[in-house]
């Protein structure tokens, strides 16, 4: 890639530092080039330092790389927080009033960082001062580019005949923003397009946002030294990109994905990382749908998850597609009731945006510590689905095969996401919404089942019905758990003339009655159980998991990989979103060191696919390949499910367990010295403020 | 065809103690719809945990046995996804009013137009006698170990203060009486709160029959002397009859203090209802328009090649770069 330059933005928490890194990202976007933006925040409103560190290139990427091109930053946290993340090469346009704040003076430094950048500073022998930490970043190659930020907003006031605008920091963001894209050599009018856009729905705050970039374009020239701007890393061509790329947020993903699916009842309880998702659809809550009346779905929001999932297992119960969406405090408060659903074998989709645990833990930051918590989760025995989506992209599509898998076996399936990924802006092609498959497997009622199986109109044969049941005219007996030839029964909705059914949580007969018989509790059990093998047996194995990185061609990569025949090659397997930086990872060791290295994606975690994962493992037909397992906890969770399904023991963990999402870089040096011997069993990945 | 009661029966085996109130509720349940002649599909029970949770299993409609404190969870999410189902919800005061009680508050917010049953015996029968949440404090039932410590909730004020805008009680060795106030509550256009006095015969050796005939009291008086008397026959007026909110809070502090009413004397029959605040229905439409039309389990999602009919041009359009 030519072009590939990180920038970073930061500043207290509400004063504009995602909406400014909004506009940034859709700026870059709409001149045509790839975006892969992230957000850290703390469990705050106002007053914490939260950033974002958006990766511009001129090809696809899959992840963010550590460290930025250029650092803007309107107060004195960010500076301290980040001076050192800027390469040598890189700048930093700052706030000039900031210049002689010490650290003592910015109450949001915490403890252990303000020991860890004392000693740092002191080590440098500089003042504990924004001066003394910009300095720093000087004496490392970086350039400086102070800006005055109040005096331009002080012109902006004048020029408006406004004096009120002079104290309007919220427009530190624009500012900032503005400055980055001058000196990245951006013209300056899609930025007024897309401040334009940004705020469309306010369109006074739209007007004097314009007058501020205008203003803040050309006072760059005022206050930095042209020498220093002509040095500065330009962005260079975007190169090509496909027609119908769509600028993302990460849940949108998952949101968009269960309209196109047709789910159309969500219940949630509000929590962090997964509430967004809820919001957006409830936003979105008139469907427009295609040659019939408008659609809707019914969001809402209840007491607690308890009764989340209660409500969506009731919606699930009318053959109404529902769905709720949690974090891990929200999902562990969900499992008696995911136990329910199990044994009522209700199609009941739970997406889970993970976060750092336990408890509380780590509220608005990264973690994928859920997994096994996911798969064991409530009491006794049923089967379930844990499914992972790895990107923003494959989650619209993995929402609508979720609500299918959920359908077709008539089992509760739980869709793996996380903070990294809800927190996620990137570029990607336009999703398409005709390509979402809707299979219902065997419902009763509809048009056509998947499998063939006729609904109602069909008569008696087939669906469920008894038919030496009835007596005269009465209708022959349904029954919804009939056994059947592959264990799954017909599923009637509440509603529906003559087909009434039971359910409980109890052991239950055909009939759905209780009942405590030793002979009908073990055909029950087996009933279901034997959902697991036919799983595995019917889903595409591509769906299961896949190679996303690394050729099949034995020994030989793609992409002129494979120079170094010395080194042993390494497969990595990961799941969830640590696939995006692995991929990314993955591809520099092939491309740069010519390591014969890939990837293998797990995406079904449980039923764990054993066979299709051996298969991958095998694919490439080498002998004395190193398996690295890569993800973001601190036990190597999909390590323990590939020694308990496989006795398959990885021969290294790249872990991360800080709360903070991996980027490509520290996946690539370690990987690097695991190809070189030199890397631990375990190594600890700890990029990221 | 006309429904006969019998239709509304199943043939599973009612393990209920002998003389359990329970059997009163039950087939006031099964009364009331074959008279109001719901359709058996069109009407679902969904029960709690505890003897009374058994209750969907005995009608012959969808039935629902949930979770222990849930029930109110489960029967709202099916009514918002189908509001033509008549849904009634039933379980016991441990698990409306101890468990369940942050739902309760909660479902009373919302007000969907649905019906609450609970079985109020004070005690936890299943788990053999333990203390329920409308046991008094002091009471010491035959299988307590020592006198409750707890006070007991009021579920006609709890109800009146959460919002519920149907709140009544009845006796289930009343059946018509209680068959009188299922068919106000089933009719009323919002959540029911029906509150019925069902006394344990196995575990709660206090309220029992007798207690509630006030046999105790006719002991120096050897008058009838029951506890239980009927709101509609003094001059109590349950129901907000004009739009005003001074209108409305008289008539929840009245039944605020009507709630209170226990010992000699324990009121039966409508303490408030209110059916000039809309239903939760009500609220969806003004955000949704067709939601009555063509609530969530009428939608079509699929065009007939088996894809998705959801049209998501604009949004996806507007997310163009």
């Amino acid at each position: 890639m030519e072009t590939d330059l990180t920038w970073m933005m930061g500043g207290p928490q509400g004063s504009g530092v995602e909406s400014g890194a909004n506009i940034f990202s859709q700026v870059c976007a709409e001149a045509g080039y790839h975006i892969f933006g992230k957000r850290e925040f703390y469990s705050n409103i106002k007053g914490e330092h939260s950033y974002f560190a958006v990766r511009v290139t001129d090809g696809v990427t899959h992840s963010s790389t550590s460290g930025a091109d250029l650092l803007v930053a309107f107060d004195a946290e960010t500076i301290f927080r980040h001076y050192d993340d800027v390469h040598a090469g890189g700048g930093i346009i700052y706030n000039s009033e900031v210049e002689q704040v010490d650290t003592e003076r910015v109450h949001t430094l915490d403890g252990p960082f303000v020991e860890r950048l004392h000693r740092r500073l002191d080590e440098s022998g500089v003042e504990r001062t924004v001066a003394g930490a910009l300095q720093c970043a000087r004496s490392e190659g970086v350039t400086l580019y102070p800006v005055p930020f109040k005096e331009i907003l002080a012109r902006l006031a004048e020029r408006a005949g406004n004096p009120k605008l002079g104290g309007f920091i919220r427009m530190y963001n624009t500012i900032a923003v503005t400055l980055s894209l001058r000196l990245l050599g951006m013209p300056a009018a899609p930025l007024k397009d897309s401040v334009s856009k940004i705020f469309a729905k306010k369109p006074a705050v739209a007007d004097i946002n314009v007058q501020a970039a205008t203003l803040a374009y050309d006072a760059l020239d005022t206050y930095a030294d042209a020498a220093s701007i002509q040095a500065a890393r330009r962005l260079g061509e975007p190169g090509q990109r496909e027609p119908h790329t769509i600028l993302v947020q990460g849940y949108q993903g998952t949101a968009l994905g269960k309209m196109a699916a047709g789910c159309r009842f969500q219940a949630y309880y509000p929590i962090t990382p997964a509430s967004d998702e809820s919001v957006y659809m409830e936003t979105h809550e008139i469907i427009d749908v295609i040659d019939d009346r408008p659609g809707s779905t019914a969001v809402i929001q209840t007491e607690d998850e308890i009764c989340a999932i209660g409500m969506t297992i009731g919606s699930v119960l009318t053959g109404t597609r529902s769905s709720t969406c949690t974090s891990g405090p929200g999902f562990s408060l969900m499992t008696e009731a995911l136990g329910w659903a199990g044994i009522n074998e209700v199609p009941l989709v739970i997406t889970d945006y993970q976060r750092g645990g336990p408890a509380t833990g780590l509220p608005t930051r990264h973690g994928q510590d859920d997994l096994l918590s996911v798969i064991f989760a409530s009491h006794g025995e049923f089967p379930r689905i844990v499914y992972a989506s790895g990107s923003v992209e494959e989650s619209f599509y993995d929402t609508g095969r979720c609500f299918n898998y959920a359908e077709e076996f008539q089992v509760p399936l739980i869709h793996m996401m996380d903070k990294f990924l809800a927190n996620t802006v990137q570029t990607c092609r336009r999703f398409d919404p005709q390509k979402v498959e809707i299979r219902r497997g065997r419902l009763l009622g509809e048009a056509a089942t998947s499998d063939g199986t006729a609904g109602e109109a069909a008569g008696p044969a087939g669906n469920g019905h008894d038919v030496d049941g009835g007596e005269g005219e009465a209708a022959p007996a349904y029954h919804r758990f009939a056994f059947t030839e592959d264990g799954i029964s017909p599923r009637a909705k509440l509603g529906m003339d003559d087909f009434i059914f039971w359910n409980t949580g109890d052991e239950s007969d055909e009939t759905g009655h209780i009942t405590e018989d030793p002979i009908l509790r073990t055909r029950m059990m087996e009933k279901r159980m034997s959902r697991l093998d036919l799983i595995l047996d019917r889903m595409p194995a591509e769906e299961q998991a896949l190679e996303v990185a690394g050729g099949q061609a034995h020994g030989h990569g793609g992409e002129g990989g494979d120079r170094d025949g010395g080194a042993r090659p390494i497969t990595v397997v990961t799941w969830g979103s640590a696939t995006g930086p692995a991929r990314d990872a993955v591809e520099m060791l092939r491309r740069q060191d010519g390591i014969r290295a890939r990837l293998i994606q797990v995406k079904l975690l449980h039923p764990f696919p054993t066979e299709r994962v051996a298969e991958l493992l095998q694919s490439d037909g080498l002998e004395g390949r190193i398996v690295v397992d890569i993800e973001a906890n601190y036990s190597g969770q999909l390590g323990t499910l590939l020694a308990q399904n496989m006795g398959l023991r990885v021969d290294h963990y790249i872990l991360k367990y800080t709360g903070r999402g991996m980027t490509c870089t520290e996946i690539y040096d370690t990987l690097k010295k695991i190809a070189d011997g030199t890397a631990e069993k375990r190594e600890v990945l700890m990029y990221g403020a | 065809m006309a429904l006969r009661l019998a239709d509304y029966k199943t043939d599973v085996h009612n393990d209920w103690c002998p003389g359990c109130g329970d059997f009163g509720i039950v087939n006031a349940i099964q009364m009331t719809l074959a008279e109001m002649g719901v359709r058996r599909d069109k009407a679902a029970i969904f029960s709690g945990i505890g003897c009374s949770g058994k209750t969907s299993h005995y009608i012959n409609t969808y039935g629902v046995h949930t979770l222990h404190g849930r029930v109110l969870t489960f029967a709202q999410g099916a009514k918002l996804a189908n509001p033509d189902m008549t849904i009634l919800a039933v379980g016991g005061d441990g698990d409306g009013l101890g468990i369940g009680a942050g739902h309760f508050v909660a479902a009373g917010r919302r007000n969907i137009d649905m019906t609450y049953v609970v079985f109020d015996n004070g005690v936890y029968g299943l788990t053999k006698g333990q203390a329920s949440p409308t046991l008094k404090l002091g009471e010491k039932t035959k299988s307590l170990p020592s006198p409750n410590t707890n006070h007991s909730v009021n579920p006609i004020g709890l109800a009146v203060a959460s919002g519920f805008t149907f709140v009544a009680r009845g006796y289930s060795y009343d059946v018509r009486h209680l068959k009188y106030l299922l068919t106000q509550a089933i009719r009323h256009r919002g959540l029911s709160f029906l509150d019925v006095l069902q006394p344990c015969p196995t575990y709660n050796d206090i309220n029992t029959r007798d207690w509630y005939a006030g046999k105790d009291l006719m002991k120096e008086s050897l008058e009838r002397h029951d506890r239980i008397y009927r709101l509609e026959d003094t001059k109590y007026d349950p129901t907000v009859n004009y739009d005003d909110p001074d209108e409305n809070n008289r008539h929840l502090s009245q039944a605020l203090t009507k709630s209170l009413e226990w010992g000699e004397r324990i009121p039966t029959g409508v303490f408030y209802s209110n059916e000039l605040t809309g239903p939760y229905s009500d609220r969806i439409r003004d955000k949704i328009p067709n939601y009555t039309e063509n609530p969530p389990a009428r939608q079509s999602i699929a065009r007939a090649d088996g894809t998705s009919n959801t049209n998501l041009e604009a949004i996806l359009d507007s997310l163009e770069v």
